[in-house]
């Protein structure tokens, strides 16, 4: 086993848990164990071990490529497991970091896509009221601004009430202040309704800002575990050593000269939709 | 030169309107004059007057029906046909492997010039008109269709899927939908289609419709007659393009350029 791994040992045999979840039981929300994805030869993933405590928000840093789309896709069920022990709950929303409503669907229709059951309307109508858009239930997506299509896409999450709630790199589209102010939402928001969250971010402050938990993705494992035990609000003082901390896992550093930039930055192409992709 | 005067001609000399209005007034002048002979080409006023007599006689109306008939029929076919390629080839992909070669090759063709062989199949009746019209129309439909559906953002499919819908919501609700705006652009050139075609099919000897009108006015150089046809011509492209628009406005009213702020 990998040095770093045996040092860190994420709660595995002693799982330390939130006080005030354990309503909740013993009994972790997200159990992985020696998960492992490839394309082809490559491991995108590669035996990784997590646990999330119920109502534990957990940040999830690493660089392009380390596998935290594919890890999300996997927690998100978007990616089949076969067979191997990954255990979710049942109940799952996503939010993903370019809003991804549709166009074509009003903006409580979007909140109540796939809802079913009764009062569907005004279970949507609740939780943009949630969110702070009580008065943006009949608007077209496309005239909302990029804070509102994310607290429309937060809503829609949330109306499903998800015992785990994904985020992949929610605030990355929004200016500075915007995201400053969803940060505090979604702080509230979660401790209204505590469900397990796991945020992707890049962004390291971010993280120490928000987070229960960060962990470190690198070429599918988790390399280093920061647990946060200060309140929110008052990290400030422990964010400039544990920043730097944090970006020397995620490897930023300069770019040399004879670096290979299309490795450096390891962009992706957006791949179109076909038929034969499972939907 | 007084300050009005000055805005009038300024005024003036931007319209669009005044080029059209100054040919006419001088085809008009030149036909009285006998500049241009009745038998080349009839005055605009002329013109007017037999629109206006084919109108109350009822024969313009009467052929006009017909034509419209073709049109209809015609499209109605060709673009049912369409759209069950576009879905087919569009959410499967042995569809997609069945179809597209087939459509790809048809495209190389002009229907234009399957004319004879349709006549050779189908005589000189209804049938060959309206199926080349149906010919036509259906692959611009197609066309848009499948690209439309093929070039719906795959993370749309995505994030639905991770909300729970099945295959089915996700192309009522997400594919469809988003393959509308293609949809609507192949249906405008079908539309435009299915009246260049309808101008074609009627010289194959029809005995009514707009074709016939002109085809028969021909015969006896009644220039006035074949102008009336071409601006009943013109008006059905316009009035095509104006019905394309509205259902448009409709049904795509939550894109951005139909959002009135």
């Amino acid at each position: 086993m990998n040095a770093i791994l045996s040092h860190n040992r994420f709660g595995l045999t002693e799982p330390v848990y939130r006080s005030d979840t354990e309503a909740y039981g013993t009994k972790p929300s997200v159990r992985l164990r020696g998960f492992t994805r490839r394309f082809g030869d490559n491991a995108i993933i590669d035996g990784l071990d997590l646990d999330l405590a119920p109502g534990e928000l957990v940040s999830l840093l690493g660089r392009s490529g380390s596998g935290k789309t594919t890890l999300l896709r996997t927690l998100a069920g978007l990616d089949g497991t076969s067979g191997q022990d990954v255990s979710i709950p049942a109940a799952r929303a996503v939010v993903f970091q370019d809003a991804r409503l549709l166009p074509w669907k009003r903006v409580w229709e979007n909140v109540a896509l796939g809802l079913k059951g009764k009062d569907i309307r005004k279970r949507a109508e609740q939780a943009l009221r949630e969110v702070g858009l009580g008065h943006r239930l009949d608007a077209w997506p496309l005239t909302l601004s990029g804070g509102e299509a994310q607290r429309t896409a937060l809503a829609r999450a949330l109306v499903r009430d998800p015992q785990l709630l994904l985020m992949d790199e929610p605030f990355a589209a929004l200016d500075a202040l915007t995201r400053l102010r969803v940060h505090e939402l979604v702080l509230k928001l979660w401790r209204i309704h505590k469900p397990t969250v796991m945020l992707v971010t890049h962004d390291v402050d971010e993280a120490i800002a928000l987070s229960d938990r960060i962990l470190v993705l690198d070429k599918g494992r988790i390399v280093a575990e920061e647990r946060i035990d200060t309140p929110r609000g008052e990290r400030l003082a422990l964010t400039v050593a544990l920043r730097e901390k944090l970006l020397g896992c995620l490897g930023t550093g300069h770019i040399s000269e004879d670096d290979d930039l299309t490795v450096v930055f390891d962009d992706k192409p957006n791949i179109p939709f076909s038929p034969s992709d499972p939907f | 030169m007084s300050q009005s005067l000055h805005r009038t001609l300024k005024h003036l000399s931007q319209a669009h309107w005044l080029s059209p209005v100054v040919l006419l007034l001088l085809w008009e002048a030149g036909s009285r004059t006998g500049l241009i002979p009745e038998r080349t080409l009839a005055a605009p006023s002329t013109v007017l007057e037999t629109l206006v007599g084919m109108t109350t006689s009822g024969e313009l109306p009467i052929n006009l029906l017909v034509s419209l008939g073709r049109a209809a029929l015609g499209l109605a076919i060709g673009v049912a046909i369409g759209v069950v390629l576009g879905l087919t080839a569009g959410l499967s992909r042995p569809g997609e492997a069945a179809i597209d070669p087939l459509m790809q090759i048809k495209r190389t063709i002009p229907v234009v010039a399957l004319t004879p062989l349709f006549i050779v199949w189908f005589g000189i009746g209804e049938t060959p008109k309206i199926a080349l019209i149906a010919f036509a129309t259906l692959f611009p439909v197609y066309l848009n269709l499948y690209s439309g559906i093929r070039g719906i953002d795959v993370r749309l499919i995505d994030a639905a899927r991770s909300f729970g819908l099945n295959r089915w919501q996700i192309i009522v609700d997400v594919v469809l939908p988003g393959a509308l705006p293609a949809l609507f652009t192949g249906l405008r050139y079908a539309l435009s289609i299915s009246i260049l075609m309808l101008v074609i099919a009627e010289q194959i000897n029809a005995t009514a419709g707009l074709g016939y009108l002109i085809n028969n006015a021909r015969d006896y150089m009644r220039t006035d007659i074949i102008v009336v046809c071409l601006l009943v011509y013109a008006a059905l492209g316009l009035a095509a393009d104006a019905l394309v628009r509205l259902v448009e406005n409709r049904a795509l009213s939550w894109r951005p350029n139909f959002i009135t702020a």
